[in-house]
């Protein structure tokens, strides 16, 4: 009977910025509030590239709703950004300055080990004063049902809870999500991949080689053609002590160019443009990988179900604004508007009017219309093979264009600078890779440095990180093992490779009578469960029990 | 519910800590002491009651004053709330009879009686097995040893578990016994908090013994002048304060009597050894021929 189960009147799954975000506000409206991570610390599981944008025209802002964040949490402010267009050694350089600034009150770079622990902190806190709290370790791996009616959660390490509301937080492969119906884990073009290393910098190596202050940070975003066709970005963001360098891409062109993720962020680390900044030492802290949703397909217009509100990347609300990546703010302006919605509900006495309420309080807010802009879906149609991306790609690589985008000269900066164009940027090759690579031959000039550092190989990588093994319970399972359904896992599972034994996928060739078989094998031990081989391979994928599997400790 | 636990300081016995003689003797002074791991898992089960059905858990010690390190370390890892100490001169050199005689004592003098008394399974150092059952026989409680799991049932004032029974083959029970009860505890006791408020609580207790037991590591600092057992967690009892008669406890009371002590052989310091190239065949097959007169299990 589900009556007799532990009951709280929140549940939060997840402690990432949506989660914190949802369980302060609940806290601070005297909401007995539960949250459940499965992480053996909050961060532990979590990778972001990670500049945090506070928005002025957002209701919420995370030092708002945590008032000493910026000084215990995140790392530097940055204040410059720019983007660098690469064709081999020629680069040409834009500054990002207005796009950067436009409505942001501040930018701060984070590592989210070190961020969600210091929220996982203050939110305990908060929510002990309730009647509640937070406990780590615990997977939720469902939902509670009372005939058909979501009414609570089930996990792995506790006995099922009942909930009057239920705040799905828990990221990108929101198991809780797909449990509802309300996602799936389907198309490789819904989502991006994130692949990141954390390059150790001596003392004053950053203020040095940056030219910034001890508090200040910039960003740089590089793109063109250093990752062959591959659609997507480079990045890297000043901390503290150390360089977040990653790359980003669209899921469905790693998997279409069979691209190695590890390859391509060595392209960039690799690239003579980086040998100043990097310096002779290269020493890689971390290597980590996550997927991201792509708002602008998936952020669910309706993300709630009875008393289950999905916030953040569970609900697909994750901004690509062209270069400039928005995820964890948005987590937390719908982390807090989500615990607003059941607040105002239950306060006139109809907690199960919260998603209703929350789903207005998006629109009203704009938060729908940044995520899924209405002109993004015109253009956006249009696809890597429509005619206007041809049209593009054939202009940009006549000398007619070639002398269009010589004539616009450094104007062509200003039309990265526009937050309208970017939003509505379609999916192309065009923007990506082509329009860069010929503004740096037409414009740019050869970069000097000589790039000497050696990234290390794979199984280094996989090597230096920390795993609590959950032995004898895999968490993914290969439905079809057959290399036509599954074998796209080997190239863009970031810790596989092909011909690299030591990763999660590996194919190869079984015998039998006579014939022989191309199929894939699959060793969970070494994931870092970035959910790629979720939506690229048929698989049967769920997290790790609590506190099992990888535990990241920069992110 | 409030349970006691006893405790006892061992000798370090891991690598690097034990400190021979020449004799091959252990030399005590010089090998630092630990709680007897195996009290860890009566900790457990007695924290897991504790959190499960309110309550506080004693700890309970006999042994010189240096065991006050010990009871701090069962308040910080396992979150004990009162540490007793049952100390002097008298009672030294006790066998596992006087040692009971002398903890029942300890016990039947709290001003709280408990309704569970709990025990590890054999020392490390001794490895009898015998002061906990014998302790419950002076106590007069119903028994339950090798324990894996518990549940306690407070209106009902009785305490069902789940016991290891190691026969031909290893089987579990399941009894049941009226409080109070004596459980000692098996290493394999595991304890089971499925619910979030009592994971909640446990996080609470964490917090809140660790400050604890901070606060008495001020207190057995070399360099402080703070009586240890002013601290008002902490109660030292001689044979005095437990009215208890010399003559039958510490080595006075000790009916055993140990025959004799054999050292622990010394392994040599240097090993001669030869190295041998896997690929070479001539010295591979030296090998076996060195290792075939063992071969018949001669
Ligand atoms: C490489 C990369 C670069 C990025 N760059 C940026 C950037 O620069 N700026 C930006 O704003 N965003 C960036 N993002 C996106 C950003 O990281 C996410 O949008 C953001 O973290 C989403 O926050 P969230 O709270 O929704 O989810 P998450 O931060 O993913 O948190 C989800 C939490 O839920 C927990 N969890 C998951 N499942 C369960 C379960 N079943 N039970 C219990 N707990 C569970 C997880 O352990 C985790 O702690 C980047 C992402 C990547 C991968
Ligand atoms: S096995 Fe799947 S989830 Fe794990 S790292 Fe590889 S692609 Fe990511």
């Amino acid at each position: 009977m589900t009556d007799d189960y532990e009951h709280y009147e929140a549940v939060v799954v997840g402690a990432g910025p949506g989660g914190a975000a949802a369980a302060a506000t609940l806290a601070r409206n005297g909401i007995e509030t539960l949250v459940l991570e499965r992480g053996v610390d909050a961060g532990s599981k979590n990778v972001s590239g990670g500049l945090l944008y506070a928005e002025e025209s957002s209701p919420y802002t995370i030092d708002e709703l945590f008032p000493g964040f910026r000084d215990e949490a995140s790392d530097r402010e940055v204040t410059e950004h720019y983007i660098h267009n690469v064709a081999g050694r020629d680069v040409k350089t834009f500054d990002l300055g207005d796009l950067h600034h436009h409505d942001t009150e501040w930018a701060d770079s984070v590592l989210r080990r070190k961020m969600d622990s210091w929220l996982a902190r203050e939110v305990h806190e908060m929510t002990r004063e309730t009647g509640g709290g937070l406990l780590t370790e615990v997977r939720v791996n469902g939902l509670l049902r009372e005939g058909a009616e979501i009414v609570g959660v089930t996990c792995d390490e506790l006995d099922p809870i009942r909930a009057d509301v239920i705040i799905a937080a828990d990221g990108v492969n929101s198991e809780l999500a797909r449990d509802a119906g309300l996602m799936d884990w389907e198309e490789p073009e819904e989502w991006f991949q994130g692949v990141k290393a954390v390059v150790d910098m001596p003392e004053g190596a950053i203020e040095d080689r940056f030219n910034v202050d001890e508090d200040e940070g910039v960003a740089h975003l590089f793109s063109g053609d250093l990752f062959r066709n591959v659609r997507g970005g480079g990045f890297l963001y000043t901390n503290d002590q150390s360089l977040s360098i990653g790359t980003v891409f669209h899921l469905d062109s790693i998997a279409d160019e069979r691209a190695e993720p590890q390859q391509l962020l060595d392209n960039l680390l690799t690239h003579p443009l980086l040998a100043d900044w990097l310096g002779d030492e290269y020493d890689e802290l971390e290597y980590s990988a996550k997927l991201v949703p792509d708002s602008k397909k998936v952020a669910h217009p309706s993300p709630y179900r009875d008393r289950l509100l999905l916030v953040g990347d569970a609900a697909g609300q994750m901004q690509a604004q062209g270069p400039i990546i928005k995820g964890m703010n948005h987590a937390v302006t719908a982390g807090a508007l989500a615990a607003e919605a059941f607040v105002d509900a239950r306060s006139r006495g109809d907690t199960s009017a919260a998603g209703e309420r929350y789903v207005a309080k998006l629109e009203n807010e704009g938060v729908m219309d940044k995520l899924r802009p209405t002109r993004y879906k015109t253009l956006g149609k249009l696809g890597e093979v429509g005619p206007v991306a041809s049209a593009m790609n054939a202009v940009t690589d006549s000398a007619l264009g070639r002398a269009a985008i010589s004539a616009l000269g450094d104007r062509a900066e200003s039309l990265f600078n526009s937050p309208f164009l970017m939003g509505m940027l379609p999916d192309t090759r065009m923007g990506y890779v082509t329009v860069p690579t010929v503004i740096a031959e037409e414009l740019g000039a050869p970069v000097e440095g000589v790039n000497t550092i050696e990234p290390p190989e794979l199984d280094d990588r996989i090597g230096d990180l920390t795993y609590d093994i959950d032995e004898g319970n895999p968490h993914i399972e290969l439905r079809d093992n057959s290399f036509a359904a599954s074998g796209t896992a080997v190239t863009a599972c970031p810790v596989s490779a092909k011909d690299f034994g030591g990763g999660c996928y590996r194919d190869e060739y079984v015998g039998t009578n006579g014939s022989e078989e191309h199929v894939v094998s699959l060793d969970t031990q070494p994931c870092v469960e970035c959910g790629t081989c979720a939506v690229v391979a048929d698989t049967d994928w769920t997290h790790p029990r609590g506190g099992k599997g990888v535990e990241y400790e920069q992110g | 519910m409030h349970s006691v636990v006893l405790t006892k300081g061992v000798p370090d016995f891991r690598e690097g800590q034990v400190s021979f003689d020449e004799d091959g003797h252990l030399e005590r002074g010089k090998t630092p002491t630990v709680m007897n791991p195996n009290d860890r898992h009566a900790l457990r089960a007695a924290l897991q009651t504790k959190v499960r059905n309110e309550g506080s858990v004693s700890l309970m010690s006999m042994g010189p004053p240096g065991y006050m390190e010990v009871l701090q370390e069962g308040m910080r890892d396992v979150y004990a709330d009162d540490l007793y100490l049952l100390s002097d001169r008298e009672m030294g050199a006790a066998d596992t009879w006087a040692t009971a005689m002398t903890v029942a004592t300890g016990i039947q003098k709290l001003d709280d009686p408990p309704d569970l008394v709990f025990a590890g399974f054999k020392t490390a150092d001794g490895e009898t097995g015998h002061t906990g059952p014998q302790t419950e026989w002076c106590l007069d409680m119903p028994l339950l040893t090798h324990v894996i799991s518990l549940d306690i049932d407070e209106a009902e004032e009785t305490l069902r578990a789940k016991r290891l029974v190691e026969g031909d083959v290893e089987e579990i029970e399941t009894v049941e016994a009226p409080l109070p009860a004596f459980v000692v505890a098996d290493p394999e006791f595991e304890p089971t908090y499925r619910r979030a408020d009592h994971r909640l609580k446990h996080k609470d207790l964490r917090e809140t013994t660790r400050d604890r037991a901070d606060e008495f590591g001020e207190y057995l600092d070399d360099d402080t002048d703070l009586d240890p057992t002013d601290w008002d967690r902490f109660t030292m009892w001689n044979h005095e304060a437990l009215n208890l008669d010399p003559d039958y406890i510490g080595l006075d009371g000790s009916p055993t009597i140990v025959a004799g002590v054999d050292p622990i052989p010394k392994a040599p310091s240097e090993r001669e050894a030869t190295v041998v190239d896997p690929d070479d065949d001539a010295a591979m097959e030296g090998v076996v021929e060195e290792l075939a007169p063992y071969a018949g299990g001669d």
